[in-house]
C-alpha cells in the first residue's frame, strides 16, 4: 500500500485516503478534433514498466487532485506536485533523470 | 512413550497444574505448556490424520512450522478449527478435538486411502475426475469436498471482539530472539521509535535452549538484562504473542497480536491487527529446521531434532525413552547430548556425512553415544507410532544393515532461514551452497517510496546460524535501521556471543540417496498436504518443470505450510529430477500471512452494526418507527414502502401509489445530492458540465439538466436552481452527490483551473421533503408562511421563506406529474418539519410513500431514472432527450463524443413504453427476441426492459425499454423472454402512460 | 428555526475514554483566498482566533478556524450565531470570489475524552498519532473506519471529531467500540 505526500496538505497519506485517477497530463480534445485525436484522448494510455505520471485525489483529506511521478516497477516515488500544470516541474524531471537516466514518457524526457 | 521428565522445563510452572481435554479425555498439563507439550506429556502421540491419505500423524515441530498438529479448539461461540497445537498456549478448561477422521482418531475409515496411495498420485484429482464433465458438479466435487478439508467451519456466532490499530514507527523489529533483542536495543539507544514483536509468549527464541553465552554471561541472563533495558526505553514498545504477518509496499506491515487466546474470558479484544508503517523493518525471524526425506518419516514419533530438544528443555517432556538421531549436520548432536544428559537413551546417532569432526560430535562420543557415519535411515518401523528404524548406507539403495528399536526419531536436514517477510515485498534470495540454504541477498532488498531498501534481515534469518554471529548481526541491523531512519546517535558496543564450533553440513535430499521407488513413495516432503518425494518426481516427469507449476500440481507447500518445512526439500528433489542446480530452479513465491491469521482480525470492528456505515436522514428514525421497509441505495437506507400492520409490501405500494395521485403523499428526498456552485465563471462551468444551457437560467427558476461523461454516456441528472446571480444549486441523484462533486472538482482543478468557481457539497445540510398530490398546496397553506399559490410560485420556480415556523426553500418541481413541492429545511429541523406535515396533512389523507411509489409514479409519466434507463452505455439520444442537448453551445462534456459514428448510428436501441397484451408485469431486464441466432448460437435480441412495474392507478403492468428503432415502431408487438422459458407479448407504446398532457402538475 | 436538534442529541458512552456528541455547533465552509486581508480580518472578527497555518486548527471554546485545504477554512461558531456569521462574511467579502455556506446541520461533532484517546482514534485512522507527531493544534482530515472525518485535539486528553450528519451514529458507535475495547498501551 503506497504512501504519497499530498503537496497541498504536506502530509504523507496512506493510499486508503487517496483515490487514483489514471494517467496524468492528458490533453483534452473537444468538438472540432479529429476522430483519431479524440479516440487517443479517450482511450489510449501509457502503460510503462518504469517511470509513470499519475493523477491522485486526496479524497479523504483536502479533496485536491495532485500528480505523482512514480516507478510502476519498483514503486519508487520521484515526487508529487499540484495538478495545475501542463507538464511535470523541472525539479521532478531532474530527480527522475538522476535515478532513471534516459527515461522518457509521452513527450517528456 | 512420551512423558514428563523430572528435571528441565524452563517455561513451565510445575506448581500450577492446568486441566484440559482432548477428544473428551481429561488431561493435565502445567502453566506455561503449549497444547503440544501438554499432549506429549500425556503420551498423546497421535494427534490427527493427514489431509489426503488419512495417515496417522503426530507433532513434528515445536513452533509455527508445525504441519500436523491442527485441532478444533473450543466449542460453540468460541469454536475455532485448525488451531496449531504448538502455538496454542494451554489454559484451564481448554477443549480440543482432532480433525480429519471418521469415525475416530484411532480408527479412521479414510485411512484406506493410504492403501490406495499407489492410485492416488500427484494430480490424481485432475486426471481422474475430468469425465464425464457433468459428473464434476454433481458427483465428484460433493464427495471430494466431504472427504477432504481439515477443520470444520464454526457454526455459532463468534462472541469475541477484534480490532485494528494503526501506528507509525521508525524501526519495526520482527522476532524477539537474541538477534531481534540486540537490534531493538541498538535502534532504541539511538532514539528511534521502535516496535519489537515476537510471535511466541517468550523472549529469547531458541538461543536459550542451546545455552550459548553472550557478553560472557549465559544467554538467558543476557536476554533478561536486555529486556529490562528495553522496557525502560520510552521509545521502545515490546509485544509478545504478536506475529509479523506480512510486509507490503512502502513499509506497510501487518502484525497479528493474540491478546486473549491464552486467557479466554479476559477483558478486551481477542486479536488485534496492527497496521504498521515502518521506515525500516528488521526481520530477525530465525530459521526452521528441515526434515529428512526417508521412508515413513511421517510416523508419530518422528520429529525435528530441534523440536525434541525444545520439548525436553522448555517443557520437560521426553518424546521417547530411546531416541535415534538422524542428521547431516552437527547441530542435531545437541539433541542427543540434551537427551543423554537428561538420563534418556540415545542408541545411535545416524550421520549421513561420510566424515565429520567437531566439538559437539566429540561431546556426544564422550557421553558414550554410538555414532554411525555415512549411514542413513532406510525406513521407520511402526504403525501408529515409531517402534524402530532400519539403518542402511546413505550411499546405497536402502539395503537394511541393522534394525534398532526406538520410540522416537529426531531428524535434522539442516536449517532454512525464515525469509518469508523479506520476500513478501520483493526481497531476493541467494543460494548459499556451503550452508545449504537460501539466504536474503542484501543487495536486492525490498525498496520503498524513496527507492532505498527498507528491510534489513538479521541474525539466523540472515544466514548467521551461530550465536556469536547472530547476536552481533542483530545489533548491526538495528544500528543500520536506526541510521536509515535518521538516527545517528552513538550507542553501546555490539554484544559478543560464543557457542560451540560446528563443522560443515552436507546436503542430503533423499535418504538413502538411491532409495527405491517403494521407499520414495513413503518419504514425505510435505506432511500437511501429503506430498511425497515420488509425487514431485512424477510432476517433473510429466512436464511440470517450473517450480510454481510443480507446486500447484502436487500441492507442495500450499495451505498453512507456505514453504516452511517442505519448500527446500521439495525443490531440491525437483532440481535433481530436472538435473538442474537448486538456484536455477528457484523458490516458489512466499505469500503473506506468515502463519494464518483470523478472518475476524481482518474485519476488526467492522461487523454487525459496524459492518458498513448506514447513512441516516433526519427522517430515517421516524420512518423506521412507522413501518418503513428499507432498501439500500448506496449507503443510505431508503424506505421502499411504509407497510402498515397486516399489509404486504405490494399492498402498501399500491395504496401509496393511489393515494399520492388522489390525495397527498410525502416523500423523504433528503438523500438527493445538493451542490452549491458559485463564482463569476459558474455559469460557464455549468454549461460545460450539463448538456443543456444553465448560464441563461434566470434567478428564481429551476431547470432539469443532464450530465454526460466525456465519452458521451449519460451519468447523472437533476434539477438545477439559480439561487443568485453568481450561485447555482445543482441537485444530483441519491447516489451521485459525492461522485458528481468529485467530478466537478476534477474539471475545475485539473482542466479549467483558471476559472473562478467554488463548489460545496451541502447535501446533508438540508432535509428535503416532497409534498406531492392534489392537496399539496392546501397542506402548505394550512401550515402558513410564504405564498405558494400558482401565481406566486409557478411550476419550475423556487422561493425562500417560512413554511409554518420552519426556514424553508421551496422548489416547485415534480418527478411524479402531480402538483408537487420539494421543501428543503435545515437538517436539524427535518424531523420536526416532517412530523408537522404529517400532523397537518391528516385531514387531506396524507400518507408517506417510499421509493417504489416514487419509481412507479415517474414511470407512469415516462420519466427516466439514472441507473434504470441508463447503464453507462446509454446516451441522451437513446432516451429521446435530444431537447436537452444544447445546439447553441460550442462545447460541453460529451458533445464531441456524440459525433462519433457509433453514437450517431440510427440503429441504436431507443426508449419506448411497453404494454403487455395481457396486462402482466414484464420481467425486469428481459430481452426482446428477434429472428435468427448470433455467431455464438444465441437468440438474436432487439431490445430490453429497463423499468417495469405494476401500476395501481392504471391497474396493469407498465414498462419502459430500449428497443431497436423503437420510436419508429409504435404499435408493433414484440416478444420478451421470461425466465421460465416462455415469452410474453408487449406492444410498443408512448412511454407516457398517465396524464399525457401534464395537466395535473400544472395547477 | 424551531426545534433544531443535533444528529445524536447529546448521546454519550461513558468510560475511561468517554465518547459524547457535543450537540449543535455552528460550522461554515469558507472558500476563498486565505491570504486575503479582508478575509483574514473578518475571520478574526467572527472567531477571535488567529488564522491557522497549513494543517492546523486554532480553536477557543466553541469558536475556531480550521485549515481544510489551501482555499478552504472551516469556521466554528456557536450554533445560533452561524447564520449571522455567514452574513458577516458575505458583507465583508462582497465583490470578491468566495463561497460561504452554513453547514452546521450537515455535520456532527463528537468528543473523545480520556487517557487513551489517541489510541481510540489510532484504531480507526491511518494517521501517526504519536505525541511527537500529532499535537494539540494539529488538524487532520482522514477517515475513521469507512467514513470521512476530521479531528483535532482540544488538549492532551481530548479529541474533537467532525463527521457528516448521516453517519454520526456509525462514527459514534465506532468510537465507542474502540474506547470500550480498552487501551493498547502503545502511544505513550
Amino acid at each position: 500500500m503506497l504512501i504519497l505526500r499530498c503537496p497541498y496538505c504536506g502530509v504523507e497519506t496512506d493510499e486508503t485516503d487517496l483515490q487514483g485517477g489514471g494517467q496524468a497530463h492528458l490533453k483534452r480534445e473537444g468538438p472540432g478534433s479529429s476522430d483519431d485525436d479524440f479516440e487517443d484522448y479517450l482511450f489510449m494510455r501509457e502503460n510503462p514498466k518504469g517511470v509513470h505520471f499519475e493523477r491522485w485525489r486526496h479524497v479523504y483529506g483536502c479533496g485536491k487532485w495532485f500528480l505523482a511521478a512514480r516507478c510502476t516497477n519498483t514503486l519508487e516515488v520521484f515526487g508529487t506536485y499540484p495538478a495545475q500544470t501542463l507538464e511535470p516541474p523541472q525539479e521532478i524531471k531532474d530527480k527522475i533523470t538522476a535515478k532513471r537516466p534516459g527515461w522518457s514518457w509521452g513527450t517528456f524526457q | 512413550m512420551s512423558t514428563r521428565l523430572a528435571s528441565q522445563g524452563r517455561l513451565i510452572n510445575k506448581d500450577k497444574a492446568v486441566a484440559f481435554t482432548f477428544n473428551g479425555k481429561h488431561l493435565q498439563g502445567f502453566e506455561g505448556d503449549t497444547l503440544a507439550s501438554a499432549l506429549l506429556a500425556n503420551d498423546q502421540m497421535l494427534i490427527g490424520r493427514s489431509f489426503k491419505y488419512h495417515r496417522p500423524r503426530g507433532v513434528v515441530a515445536s513452533g509455527a512450522e508445525e504441519p500436523n498438529g491442527l485441532v478444533n479448539l473450543g466449542k460453540g461461540a468460541s469454536f475455532e478449527p485448525n488451531a496449531r497445537v504448538t502455538t496454542t498456549e494451554l489454559f484451564e478448561g481448554l477443549t480440543a478435538t482432532s480433525q480429519n477422521h471418521w469415525p475416530t482418531l484411532e480408527f479412521d475409515v479414510g485411512a484406506i486411502n493410504t492403501q490406495l496411495s499407489r492410485f492416488l498420485p500427484a494430480g490424481f484429482y485432475y486426471k481422474m475426475f475430468m469425465y464425464p464433465r457433468s459428473f464434476w458438479k454433481h458427483v465428484y466435487e460433493p464427495i471430494i469436498r466431504k472427504s477432504a478439508g481439515l477443520g470444520k467451519a464454526p457454526k455459532d456466532r463468534d462472541h469475541d471482539t477484534y480490532e485494528h490499530f494503526h501506528t507509525h514507527v521508525d524501526v519495526l523489529v520482527v522476532g524477539g530472539g537474541i538477534a531481534g533483542l540486540a537490534a531493538a536495543k541498538a535502534a532504541g539507544e539511538r532514539g528511534a521509535r521502535v516496535l519489537l514483536i515476537e510471535q511466541t509468549a517468550d523472549w529469547g527464541g531458541r538461543a536459550v535452549v542451546d545455552t550459548p553465552t553472550v557478553d560472557g554471561i549465559p544467554a538467558q541472563e543476557w536476554i533478561n538484562n536486555t529486556i529490562q533495558v528495553l522496557e525502560n526505553m520510552h521509545n521502545v514498545d515490546m509485544r509478545l504473542r504478536c506475529m509479523g504477518a506480512g510486509v507490503y509496499d512502502h513499509g506497510y506491515t501487518l502484525a497479528y497480536e493474540r491478546l486473549t487466546d491464552h486467557a479466554p474470558g479476559d477483558e478486551g479484544p481477542r486479536h488485534r491487527l496492527w497496521c504498521i508503517r515502518a521506515k525500516q523493518i528488521v526481520t530477525a525471524t530465525g530459521a526452521i529446521e528441515r526434515p529428512l526425506s526417508f521412508a515413513a518419516n511421517d510416523l508419530p514419533g518422528v520429529l525435528l531434532a530441534s523440536a525434541v530438544r525444545d520439548y525436553a528443555v522448555n517443557f520437560g517432556v521426553s518424546i521417547g525413552d530411546r531416541t535415534v538421531v538422524v542428521t547431516n549436520n552437527d547441530d542435531a548432536y545437541r539433541t542427543a547430548i540434551v537427551l543423554k544428559e537428561a538420563g534418556l537413551d540415545v542408541p545411535v546417532i545416524v550421520d549421513a556425512r561420510v566424515q565429520a569432526e567437531g566439538e559437539l560430535i566429540d561431546r556426544a562420543r564422550a557421553l558414550g553415544i554410538r555414532v554411525e557415519m555415512g549411514k542413513g535411515v532406510a525406513s521407520v518401523k511402526g504403525g501408529k507410532r515409531v517402534t524402530g528404524v532400519a539403518l542402511c548406507a546413505q550411499a546405497g539403495e536402502g539395503a537394511v544393515l541393522e534394525e534398532i528399536d526406538c520410540d522416537c526419531v529426531a531428524m535434522s536436514g539442516g536449517w532454512s532461514p525464515v525469509v518469508h517477510l523479506w520476500s513478501h515485498c520483493g526481497g531476493k534470495l541467494d543460494w548459499d551452497a556451503d550452508q545449504v540454504m537460501f539466504r536474503p541477498d542484501p543487495e536486492r532488498a525490498p525498496t520503498g517510496a524513496d527507492g532505498q531498501a527498507f528491510v534489513i534481515t538479521a541474525g539466523v534469518a540472515n544466514g548467521h546460524l551461530f550465536t556469536a554471529e547472530a547476536v552481533s548481526d542483530g545489533w548491526a541491523a538495528g544500528r543500520a535501521a536506526a541510521k536509515a531512519a535518521g538516527y545517528t546517535k552513538r550507542g553501546a558496543q555490539a554484544p559478543m556471543g560464543e557457542d560451540a564450533a560446528e563443522g560443515p553440513i552436507s546436503p542430503v535430499w533423499l535418504m538413502p540417496q538411491g532409495a527405491r521407488h517403494a521407499l520414495r513413495a513413503k518419504a514425505w516432503l510435505d506432511f500437511q498436504n501429503d506430498v511425497k518425494v515420488s509425487d514431485v518426481q512424477l510432476a517433473a516427469q510429466e512436464g511440470f518443470e517450473s517450480v510454481e507449476h510443480a507446486k500447484r500440481y502436487t500441492t507442495l507447500g500450499m495451505a498453512t505450510d507456505q514453504g516452511k518445512l517442505s519448500n527446500i526439500n521439495g525443490l531440491a528433489i525437483l532440481s535433481q529430477s530436472l538435473n538442474a542446480d537448486i538456484p536455477n530452479v528457484g523458490t516458489t513465491t512466499f505469500r503473506p500471512p506468515y502463519t494464518p491469521i483470523s478472518m475476524a482480525s481482518i474485519a476488526g470492528v467492522a461487523r454487525d452494526d459496524l459492518f458498513q456505515p448506514i447513512r441516516m436522514t433526519p427522517v430515517s428514525e421516524w420512518s423506521n418507527n412507522n413501518g418503513a421497509d428499507n432498501e439500500p441505495v448506496g449507503q443510505w437506507r431508503r424506505p421502499f414502502a411504509y407497510v402498515r400492520p397486516g399489509e404486504s409490501v405490494q399492498t402498501a405500494v399500491n395504496r401509496e401509489v393511489k393515494n399520492t395521485r388522489e390525495n397527498l403523499g410525502l416523500l423523504d428526498a433528503s438523500t438527493l445530492g445538493k451542490l452549491i456552485v458559485k463564482g463569476p465563471d459558474a455559469g460557464k462551468f455549468l454549461d460545460m458540465m450539463y448538456t443543456n444551457m444553465m448560464s441563461t437560467l434566470p434567478v428564481g427558476k429551476c431547470r432539469y439538466g443532464l450530465m454526460c461523461s466525456e465519452n458521451g454516456f449519460l451519468s447523472d441528472d437533476g434539477v438545477v436552481v439559480r439561487m443568485a446571480e453568481d450561485t447555482w444549486l445543482c441537485h444530483t441523484t441519491t447516489g451521485g452527490a459525492e461522485h458528481i462533486h468529485a467530478h466537478m472538482e476534477d474539471w475545475l482543478q485539473c482542466e479549467w483551473w483558471d476559472w473562478k468557481v467554488y463548489v460545496a457539497n451541502v447535501t446533508e445540510q438540508y432535509a428535503q421533503i416532497a409534498v406531492v398530490g392534489p392537496h399539496a398546496r392546501k397542506l402548505l397553506r394550512k401550515l402558513g408562511g410564504m405564498d405558494v399559490s400558482a401565481e406566486a410560485l409557478p411550476f419550475m420556480q423556487w422561493r425562500e421563506g417560512k413554511i409554518g415556523d420552519f426556514d424553508a426553500r421551496v422548489f416547485r418541481i415534480s418527478f411524479s406529474g402531480e402538483l408537487s413541492y420539494e421543501i428543503a429545511v435545515p437538517a436539524g429541523q427535518g424531523a420536526a418539519f416532517w412530523e408537522a406535515l404529517m400532523e397537518a396533512g391528516e385531514e387531506f389523507g396524507i400518507m408517506p410513500y417510499g421509493t417504489e411509489t416514487l419509481h412507479i409514479l415517474r414511470a407512469e409519466k415516462g420519466f427516466i431514472m439514472i441507473g434504470d434507463e441508463t447503464d453507462g452505455t446509454v446516451i441522451p439520444q437513446d432516451l429521446n432527450l435530444q431537447w436537452a442537448l444544447s445546439k447553441k453551445k460550442e462545447d460541453y462534456l460529451g458533445k464531441r463524443a456524440h459525433e462519433r459514428s457509433h453514437m450517431a448510428d440510427p440503429d441504436r436501441w431507443k426508449l419506448v413504453g411497453l404494454a403487455t397484451e395481457d396486462g402482466s408485469v414484464l420481467p425486469d431486464g428481459a430481452y426482446a427476441i428477434a429472428e435468427g441466432e448470433n455467431a455464438n448460437g444465441q437468440r438474436n435480441t432487439q431490445g430490453r426492459v429497463t423499468s417495469t412495474y405494476y401500476s395501481a392507478n392504471l391497474e396493469r403492468g407498465i414498462a419502459m425499454g430500449l428497443v431497436h428503432k423503437g420510436p419508429e415502431r409504435m404499435g408493433e408487438v414484440i416478444e420478451f423472454n421470461k425466465v421460465d422459458g416462455t415469452t410474453v407479448r408487449a406492444k410498443i407504446v408512448d412511454p407516457v402512460f398517465y396524464d399525457k398532457d401534464g395537466e395535473k402538475q400544472n395547477v | 428555526m424551531s426545534n433544531a436538534v443535533s444528529a445524536l442529541q447529546g448521546k454519550i458512552a461513558p468510560g475511561e475514554v468517554t465518547i459524547r456528541e457535543a450537540g449543535l455547533r455552528g460550522m461554515i465552509i469558507l472558500r476563498g483566498d486565505l491570504s486575503d486581508k479582508k478575509l483574514r480580518k473578518v475571520c478574526a472578527d467572527i472567531t477571535g482566533v488567529k488564522m491557522p497555518d497549513r494543517g492546523q486548527a486554532n480553536c477557543d471554546g466553541d469558536k475556531g478556524l480550521c485549515w481544510m485545504s489551501p482555499d478552504e477554512l472551516l469556521v466554528l461558531v456557536p450554533y445560533p450565531e452561524a447564520a449571522q456569521a455567514v452574513g458577516q462574511l458575505d458583507a465583508a467579502l462582497a465583490g470578491q470570489h468566495y463561497l460561504a455556506e452554513n453547514v452546521s446541520d450537515a455535520r456532527a461533532l463528537l468528543i473523545v475524552e480520556g487517557t487513551f484517546c489517541r489510541e481510540v482514534i489510532a484504531k480507526l485512522a491511518p494517521v501517526d498519532l504519536h505525541p511527537d507527531a500529532f499535537k494539540p493544534g494539529d488538524f487532520r482530515r482522514t477517515r475513521l473506519g469507512q467514513v470521512a472525518a476530521a479531528f483535532w485535539m482540544r488538549d492532551e486528553d481530548t479529541f474533537e471529531v467532525i463527521c457528516f450528519r448521516s453517519v454520526a451514529g456509525y462514527t459514534f458507535d465506532l468510537l465507542a467500540a474502540s474506547a470500550k475495547a480498552g487501551a493498547v498501551g502503545h502511544l505513550g
